[in-house]
């Protein structure tokens, strides 16, 4: 089952794309392949200010995997504990059906080894009791490694605090 | 996690956040921010991008003697004593013809300057400047002259700020990590950002308001604020009465300058004018008017910056919750490292630049360097003959770099010592590659702020190639002049140990945190009676008698800019989060993947009118000068203004991802290598004409 979730808070992100160059010095992403990405929406003006939204988008770690389904040699695997969706090295041929399958492409093509990588929320790290770099990293602290239904409660608290009346 | 980790201080841009170093072996792992300063391992993408600077060779890896005409790239690879002598034996017969003044040094400024400083001023020479003509010039000698305070002499307390304004800061896109973190921490706490520009950009769409205003009107909009706050009694009365001078005169001077004035000249409504002064009224003493970073923009500048200044210290903001906090050294608590620089005898010719003869009012702490053109060309006040340019790079900087290069070819000598191949490097003599900043140590600085202290940059992994540390450089160059006693060290470690004598602690003491705290709160000084103002009079100075004494008025009158040919646009220039000042970045592997070149933006109706679209290659030209820039629309500028990001249009062949990508804006800068009565260059009175090419 998935247990964790990367929560944005666009009240804080910038769009300065650091998450991303964390990510890529992490894993070693060669030019071209990027896990995550930040998706800058707009401008668009809200209350008088042309506003920006900035979608980030690590790789979902579906429950149903379109990835994993469609990967003919088993390499793209979701891992039993935690749901992680990862790609063994060793069994990847390069095919890229997975890129294919995902809706999102998430899953990116690595043009040094030619093979697929993909975010795995840093299994690494997180083996190690760490977070993933790129919510490591991030210049204001806009990600949160979460589960998801902390993530709801996040959202749910920032909204109730946003119609608040009592703000100050 | 790597095998060992090392605090140290980032070096991918001037803001110098403190950082740890993940080491495997002899590579980097990754690049954090240092979680005890900064609440978490945030660090800037640029800063993340270190890693990719270590190991890159599209940077010099040995010491290189020009083997050609300057600039034509022609270098042959030389041992380090070979360069050095070189180097020494040109400078040696320089001094000997022209005397020690005919030799100029520059960097770009900052904390970690002893060693350059002391070696200029060992061999007798006063003219160490900086790169800040090209930068905080006008803010820093404004700040200097209303508050006696250097322009970083303040710390912003941004997390308990209820009100910033600023005039065209881009604090979240010309980012420092640590600031942008609490400016939003700010807007978080509910604080609000008042943003004013010539153009929207990231900060600006996380701005509680954002005025568009009309370029070169900011200073009107200044004066109608304080006319504002005082006739509306705003201001903190108990503060203007304890600490300042000159609230009569400054309130005479703001008479004419109402609201329905400044609606008139910049275009924000006038209502929405005093809405702002009574905002910032109720707001303070938590308020911040910015300062400014990169201010050299107009030539009345200097005006604009006492008057931000003046909104500050009407607001009583100087050391309050929320507003500016002035610094504290390690000398305020009795434990001052020991300086170098403090050892040599101050040189006593006056400077190449003018600075305290023909600009009395103007500090000679950052020099002119838009001089430097100038007196090369006339000798006046005196030749000079050898340039040492140490991790600055003047080409890439300043305005009308052809200029530049034509003066310096009176240069008997011009050295760079860099990390990088500069602009100004490959048109040099002689390029003295230093290890970058993962490679090397340096001297302990202090960390002046409400909690003084040190902090350290430390090498993490040893180096990639034939360079060498600044602390080795300069000293075997006063050796072999002759001065080798002013360098009285062996290794680093010697001048570490040294530097810290009488403090009671010791190189090791930076291994827990990367820095040393001298107090455990922060040390905060009387509002009534303690405050610290550096000015001749001990306060805040409306109406200096020290400008006027050198002929500078204390107020000038508006002016409207300069007016606008028809198919002309003003050129405004900026920075990106993931590039920063000239060439440090633009050749990162990591960074140029994400920007390698620079867009011209421009007003869609404009680009209508020109029958310009989306992409467009566009020619774009100054008094003969064209550069190429692909176009972008934009609903959100000045329609009187173009925008082009700096720092590209890389005249170096052996950088080859940024190598000719973009346009350079400096090259356009035609004719702006002045100084204006800030010491900045005016930058923003670029115009330009813009066609689509053919
Ligand atoms: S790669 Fe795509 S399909 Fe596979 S888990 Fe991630 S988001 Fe889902
Ligand atoms: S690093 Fe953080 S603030 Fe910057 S773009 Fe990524 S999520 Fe946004
Ligand atoms: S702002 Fe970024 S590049 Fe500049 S010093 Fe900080 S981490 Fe380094």
């Amino acid at each position: 089952m998935g247990k964790y979730y990367i929560f944005q808070d666009q009240k804080r992100c910038i769009g300065c794309y650091a998450c991303e160059l964390h990510c890529k010095t992490k894993n070693n992403a060669p030019e071209g392949a990027k896990l995550c990405r930040i998706v800058p929406t707009g401008p668009q003006v809200v209350k008088g200010v042309p506003r920006m939204h900035f979608v980030f988008m690590p790789c979902f770690h579906c429950e149903k995997p379109w990835c994993v389904y469609a990967c003919p040699t088993g390499a793209m695997t979701k891992r039993a504990k935690d749901g992680i969706v990862y790609v063994n090295q060793d069994l990847c041929v390069g095919c890229k059906n997975c890129i294919t399958a995902c809706p999102w492409g998430v899953p990116q093509w690595n043009s040094e080894t030619g093979k697929v990588m993909k975010c795995d929320f840093c299994m690494d790290r997180i083996d190690q009791g760490l977070e993933p770099a790129c919510v490591t990293g991030c210049t204001t602290g806009a990600l949160k490694f979460v589960s998801p239904s902390e993530a709801s409660q996040i959202k749910r608290e920032k909204f109730a605090k946003d119609i608040s009346p009592l703000k100050k | 996690m790597g095998s060992k980790r090392v605090y140290s201080i980032c070096a991918m841009c001037t803001g110098r956040c403190p950082i740890v170093v993940d080491v495997n072996g002899n590579e980097v792992e990754h690049i954090w921010g240092n979680p005890h300063l900064l609440g978490g391992y945030h660090l800037c993408p640029r800063g993340a991008a270190g890693k990719a600077l270590l190991n890159d060779t599209e940077r010099p890896q040995t010491p290189l003697i020009r083997d050609g005409e300057r600039g034509s790239g022609k270098w042959k690879s030389v041992s380090w004593d070979e360069a050095l002598d070189y180097v020494a034996e040109k400078l040696k017969k320089i001094i000997d013809t022209y005397g020690a003044k005919s030799v100029v040094l520059s960097d770009r400024g900052g904390a970690i300057t002893e060693f350059e400083k002391t070696f200029i001023a060992a061999i007798g020479s006063p003219n160490y400047f900086n790169h800040h003509a090209a930068c905080s010039n006008s803010i820093h000698n404004a700040h200097l002259s209303v508050a006696g305070l250097a322009r970083n002499g303040v710390t912003y307390d941004y997390k308990n700020c209820k009100y910033l304004v600023s005039f065209g800061r881009n604090l979240l896109e010309s980012l420092v990590t640590g600031e942008a973190k609490n400016v939003i921490d700010m807007i978080d706490n509910g604080g609000k950002l008042i943003q004013i520009d010539v153009r929207w950009n990231y900060t600006a769409a996380k701005a509680d308001r954002f005025f568009l205003i009309n370029p070169g009107t900011d200073y009107a909009l200044a004066l109608a604020l304080i006319h504002v706050i005082i006739k509306d009694s705003l201001y903190d009365s108990d503060f203007v009465k304890r600490w300042t001078v000159g609230f009569e005169e400054l309130s005479n001077f703001v008479k004419p300058y109402t609201p329905e004035f400044a609606e008139k000249e910049t275009g924000i409504p006038a209502a929405e004018i005093v809405k702002l002064a009574h905002d910032v009224g109720n707001a303070k003493p938590s308020v911040i008017f910015h300062l400014g970073w990169m201010t050299a923009w107009y030539s009345n500048d200097f005006y604009l910056r006492r008057a931000i200044c003046s909104l500050n210290a009407l607001l009583g903001v100087y050391e309050a919750k929320g507003g500016l906090i002035i610094n504290k050294g390690p000398a305020a608590v009795g434990k001052p490292l020991k300086s170098l620089l403090a050892q040599v005898p101050k040189p006593k010719d006056p400077r190449f630049d003018g600075c305290g003869t023909k600009y009395p009012h103007l500090s000679g702490q950052w020099g002119l360097a838009q001089e430097l053109a100038h007196v090369l060309l006339t000798d006046d006040p005196y030749p000079v003959r050898a340039y040492i340019v140490f991790r600055h790079d003047p080409l890439a900087s300043l305005p009308d770099p052809d200029f530049f290069r034509s003066a310096f070819k009176k240069l008997d000598l011009l050295v760079s010592i860099d990390v990088n191949y500069s602009e100004t490097g490959w048109f040099s003599d002689v390029i003295l590659p230093e290890d970058t900043y993962l490679e090397r140590t340096d001297h302990v600085i202090a960390r002046n702020g409400p909690k003084p202290g040190y902090i350290l940059r430390q090498a993490a992994v040893q180096r990639r190639f034939d360079t060498r540390p600044r602390w080795w450089i300069f000293k075997e160059l006063a050796n072999r002049l002759g001065v080798g006693q002013y360098f009285p060290y062996n290794s680093i470690e010697e001048l570490i140990a040294w530097q810290l004598e009488g403090t009671g602690y010791k190189l090791e003491d930076f291994n827990e945190k990367g820095y040393i705290e001298l107090v455990d709160k922060p040390i905060m000084w009387d509002r009534t009676d303690g405050l610290k103002f550096k000015t001749p009079s001990g306060k805040i100075e409306f109406i200096s008698k020290k400008l006027e004494d050198a002929g500078v008025p204390s107020f000038i009158p508006y002016e409207k800019p300069i007016e606008l040919k028809p198919g002309r646009f003003r050129l405004v220039t900026s920075k990106c989060a993931l590039h920063t000042q000239g060439r440090t970045t633009s050749n990162n592997r990591l960074l140029n993947e994400y920007v390698s070149e620079n867009h011209l933006y421009i007003h869609e109706d404009k680009a209508v009118e020109l029958g310009i679209k989306e992409g467009d290659l566009l020619e774009v030209e100054n008094e003969g000068e064209k550069q190429y820039i692909k176009a972008k629309l934009t609903k959100y500028i000045h329609p009187d203004v173009v925008f082009m990001l700096h720092g590209f249009g890389d005249d170096v062949p052996l950088r080859t991802r940024s190598f000719g990508k973009g346009a350079s804006d400096i090259r356009l800068q035609k004719g702006l290598a002045k100084v204006a009565i800030g010491g900045n260059c005016p930058y923003t009175e670029c115009t330009v004409s813009v066609k689509k090419a053919n």
